[in-house]
């Protein structure tokens, strides 16, 4: 049994206005070093299979296909082994 | 001319489409559920409504882009079939590629739900052939996700073949920053494909059909595809 640890954010060249809305927060409240915040989402799959590289190619499959827009989202992932 | 209104878990704007249809313009009309993979060859026009499709839970449109219905519906407009998304819809047409970009989260954060003017910039279509070029009209809009976005390149396409149906702007028909609600593209309200046979917008027609309702703009666009379809 394998996770999938799934990271989407919208592209770098869009402006992502709950970023911004959160970085400004963040600066009123006196945290002046933030420099940007991207707001993005987290995704685990448990997935059935025994080969990583398995695992892999169809976590890469359903980013592509469902899980992110690729017109506007980018996204990454870790693969973790764990028991059933 | 028989039109198909699609029924998706989330659709909350699939009875006033109905309405509109069945008696105000007083043209056949029937439900078409998400899960049906039926034969849609007896229909004339597919209306997507507007509401949360699947809740929207992980962006708009893209989970109904994959129900039963929708494969059938992408083969029906890539043979020509008639197709109008408006506001979800607009969402599940941009997710399933029959219309190019996307639509993001509002640039002000809010769920915007107002009176809007927006021009009718081309009106040599199906679906906007009974409005003057450059009219100004006025549609309700609600919507937290209309900012529609496009690449430059695709951008300049939509531009070169006239694919840019409605702009947001003002009442006297200025196209500004000011008179964008939601942070989108040139102001872009609605869009065709290229064959202009599938037509997406965020402003709600259908809501704006009726006098009684306050103001009846949006009601033209559903006679011009029956003028449009009779008249071929």
């Amino acid at each position: 049994m394998f996770k999938a640890n799934i990271n989407i954010t919208l592209k770098k060249s869009i402006s992502d206005p709950a970023g911004i809305a959160v970085q400004n927060s963040l600066q009123n409240l006196g945290f002046d070093t933030v420099e940007k915040v991207r707001i993005g989402k987290y995704i685990e799959v448990y997935i059935n299979e025994t080969e990583i590289e398995i695992v892999k190619n169809k976590i890469d499959e359903m980013c592509r296909k469902l899980l992110t827009n690729p017109i506007m989202e980018e996204y990454s992932f870790e693969i973790l082994e764990v028991s059933k | 001319m028989k039109f198909g209104v699609v029924v998706f878990p989330g659709s909350n704007c699939d009875t006033d489409c109905f309405h509109v249809i069945k008696d105000v313009i007083e043209q056949e009309v029937e439900y078409i559920w998400h899960q049906e993979n039926k034969d849609l060859s007896n229909f004339d026009c597919i209306i997507l409504p507007g509401g949360f499709s699947y809740g929207d839970y992980l962006r708009a449109g893209a989970i109904a882009r994959f129900s039963n219905v929708m494969s059938k519906i992408e083969e029906f407009a890539y043979n020509g079939g008639y197709v109008i998304g408006i506001c979800n819809g607009f969402q599940i047409l941009t997710e399933s590629h029959l219309l190019p970009g996307a639509l993001i989260k509002n640039k002000n954060l809010k769920f915007i739900c107002s009176d809007q003017y927006v021009k009718v910039v081309n009106n040599q279509t199906p679906w906007t052939n009974l409005y003057s070029k450059d009219e100004i009209i006025n549609l309700p809009i609600a919507h937290g996700e209309g900012n529609y976005y496009i690449e430059e390149i695709q951008l300049q396409q939509l531009i070169d073949n006239n694919q840019i149906i409605l702009q947001y702007c003002d009442k006297n028909g200025n196209i500004s920053e000011k008179t964008n609600p939601n942070g989108s593209i040139l102001n872009i309200a609605g869009i065709c494909n290229k064959d202009f046979n599938v037509f997406g917008l965020m402003p709600h027609p259908e809501r704006s059909s009726e006098s009684i309702l306050g103001c009846d703009d949006g009601r033209r666009i559903f006679n011009s595809i029956v003028k449009y379809y009779l008249s071929r």
